[in-house]
């Protein structure tokens, strides 16, 4: 993975490295000049009050929403000017807010769909559900604690199982990068347990980025927590950094 | 209709019942009518198995990848004059058109005092460019048109609007440009066929069995698209079009496939349409037939393949008996029809087979009919037919 990543005037490796981004809608800045690093399998956590831009930052990431200025660059790829599946290509994963899965499909087949092989028009029609395709299935439902639902339709499953899909199927694409949009929310405390033992299992030998909104669990998870204000970034550092700081205190914690 | 559950041992892309299906189907068109019908009936029933390519087209694209065209009339005209324009010139023989001013180019061409074979006709001379051209033309057309749209992320509504709009030009060019497309009469007097009469009734009976057979394997094509990784992709992108697209795959290029696989699948009929009816006209190509192709589609269920085609045969039938002899209700009748189904079985006559036929038939068809039977899980979400068109 060495070869790929990017390498500031400090000599520092980063996987992705957002500089100077801004997105402005209508003349609104709902993200503003803003500029952050993640370094090789760390867990960026961002928080921040409703409306500072948070999911934006990942919409823009995805290329979901198109940057007025700024640079994103993900393995020294730039990816405001990707389409959306090629920046997916790439190895940059994004599991949106409310679980979305496809209900009319079976789990089996909600994953295998994410499994990386026959995106395109003619691989899909030639596809063949062999051998590796049904163990890495197997192996991804056994992680998220689905392996006896393969044959279930998605929408008979709990909100909880929803989203436990929804982050296998982006496990199952083994991104490098991965993204997550308050994975635990709505989840019951047992639910909430079980996804941070799963998230544990999981950030492994990646980078993640989590928004969520739960300290308990930002607590568990973050090595490094950024907060988002209006769009800008307020405060970036340990979680305890972050808390002990007067202006997060002021605008968010404190409220 | 049920999602195929992944069948571990499963390789051959049809499931036990498709199979059987299919096989009820080919012997009810191929045995039971030809049998049952006098050859003016089977004649019929041949025509209305033409408007079946567009249904099971719209049950692709409209059904599964919740595309709604409502221009689908374009594309079997495309189909439809392709062929015609071939039997037209073969029946415009020197010999044939000698009281013409220019003999040697169709009637129609002479009375609108063009003395030369426009361009565009010169290669449909040829029957194998001829037939190439009824399946490419319109795919390259939807191809077109698909990736204006749909690269722009046109969909739902508006991409029915502009289908629709697209079958009134098209009915408006080529009622205007009548030197060149016959006009609004259409491309009138065909007659043979590389030298084979097709007006006789022995001609017809073997050109509807030729269409039998081109539907059944135009259905087993169909069934090898939604059994694919690529049919499933299809129903993904009508339920969950960005997570789709967040996996990894172009969203656009799977719709513009599907699409002018529709398209092309329509002008199949199209061609078999002229081939049998004697003529094309753009009386079928516009609005009307489009959405009357739509609403066959919905009454036999559209996301059934083989409930399109019994609605196609049922609601033709219908609309010619009644047409015989009430004419003026049979629009409202149609219409009817159409409420009804968005609001009673907004799934079809398939979707009734399905909650209330095939479970009592279950113990015949053992294991394979028993998934089918338990209707609360095996019935779609509860959407009208336009749904998954709005819902976007």
């Amino acid at each position: 993975m060495n070869a790929g990543v990017i390498t500031d005037s400090m000599n520092r490796d980063f996987v992705l490295a957002v500089e100077g981004l801004t997105v402005s809608f209508d003349g609104f800045k709902a993200v503003n000049d803003l500029s952050f690093y993640v370094d090789e399998n760390e867990i960026r956590v961002i928080i921040g009050p409703n409306g500072a831009g948070k999911t934006t930052v990942l919409d823009l990431i995805c290329g979901r929403t198109r940057a007025t200025t700024g640079s994103i660059r993900f393995k020294e790829r730039e990816l405001t000017k990707m389409k959306e599946h090629e920046i997916v290509r790439a190895g940059v994963g994004r599991k949106f807010q409310n679980p979305s899965i496809y209900e009319d499909l079976t789990v089996f087949e909600n994953l295998e769909i994410s499994y990386p092989k026959g995106r395109t028009v003619v691989g899909a029609l030639t596809f063949r559900r062999d051998g590796p395709v049904k163990e890495r299935v197997q192996e991804i439902a056994e992680t998220i604690f689905l392996a006896d639902q393969l044959d279930q339709r998605a929408e008979y499953l709990s909100h909880g199982q929803k989203q436990w899909l929804e982050i296998g199927m982006l496990l199952i694409q083994d991104p490098e990068l991965l993204m997550l949009d308050e994975p635990v929310a709505g989840m019951s405390v047992s639910e909430r347990k079980k996804t941070a033992e799963l998230l544990n299992t999981i950030i492994k030998n990646r980078s993640v980025i989590v928004i969520e909104h739960d300290m308990k669990f930002v607590e568990d998870i973050a090595h490094k927590v950024t907060v988002l204000h209006q769009g800008k970034i307020l405060s970036e550092g340990s979680m305890a950094k972050v808390q002990a700081d007067p202006k997060v205190i002021e605008v968010y914690l404190g409220h | 209709m049920t999602i195929p559950a992944p069948k571990s041992g499963r390789t051959f892309f049809l499931r036990p019942q498709d199979l059987i299906g299919i096989i009820v189907l080919a012997i009810l068109l191929l045995v039971v009518l030809p049998l049952a019908l006098d050859n003016f009936r089977l004649q019929f029933v041949g025509k209305y198995l033409t408007y079946a390519f567009v249904a099971l087209g719209l049950v692709l694209c409209w059904g599964y990848a919740g595309i709604l065209s409502l221009g689908q009339g374009v594309f079997f005209g495309l189909g439809g004059y392709c062929m015609a324009m071939y039997l037209k010139l073969e029946a415009s023989s020197v010999e044939n058109t000698k009281i013409q001013s220019t003999p040697g180019i169709p009637d129609f061409m002479d009375w609108n005092q063009i003395t030369s074979l426009p361009w565009f006709w010169e290669p449909f001379r040829s029957f194998g460019f001829t037939t190439l051209a009824v399946v490419v033309v319109p795919a390259l057309f939807a191809l077109i048109l698909g990736y204006a749209l749909f690269k722009r992320r046109v969909g739902g509504v508006y991409f029915a609007i502009i289908t629709q709009a697209l079958a009134a030009i098209m009915t408006i060019l080529i009622v205007g440009q009548q030197g060149y497309t016959g006009g609004i009469n259409g491309i009138t007097d065909l007659r043979s066929l590389h030298g084979w009469d097709i007006r006789t009734d022995s001609a017809k009976t073997i050109l509807y069995f030729v269409c039998v057979g081109l539907l059944l394997g135009c259905i087993l094509l169909a069934y090898y698209v939604k059994s694919s990784k690529l049919g499933r992709i299809l129903v993904a992108m009508r339920d969950k079009e960005d997570r789709v697209r967040f996996s990894g795959y172009d969203v656009s290029s799977f719709k513009i496939f599907v699409f002018c696989l529709a398209a092309s699948l329509s002008a199949i009929g199209g061609a078999m349409f002229t081939l049998q009816v004697g003529f094309m006209s753009p009386s079928f190509v516009g609005i009307v037939p489009s959405i009357e192709m739509v609403i066959y589609t919905a009454v036999g269920g559209r996301l059934s393949i083989l409930g399109a085609i019994y609605g196609t045969l049922l609601v033709n039938w219908a609309k010619t008996s009644f047409s015989e002899s009430f004419p003026e209700l049979w629009l409202f009748g149609l219409g009817g029809l159409f409420i009804a189904v968005v609001l009673i079985f907004p799934n079809g006559l398939a979707g009734l087979w399905q909650s209330y036929v095939a479970p009592r038939l279950g113990p015949l068809f053992g294991g394979a009919a028993k998934r089918r039977a338990a209707p609360p899980s095996a019935s779609p979400p509860a959407s009208g037919p336009v749904a998954p068109a709005a819902a976007e």
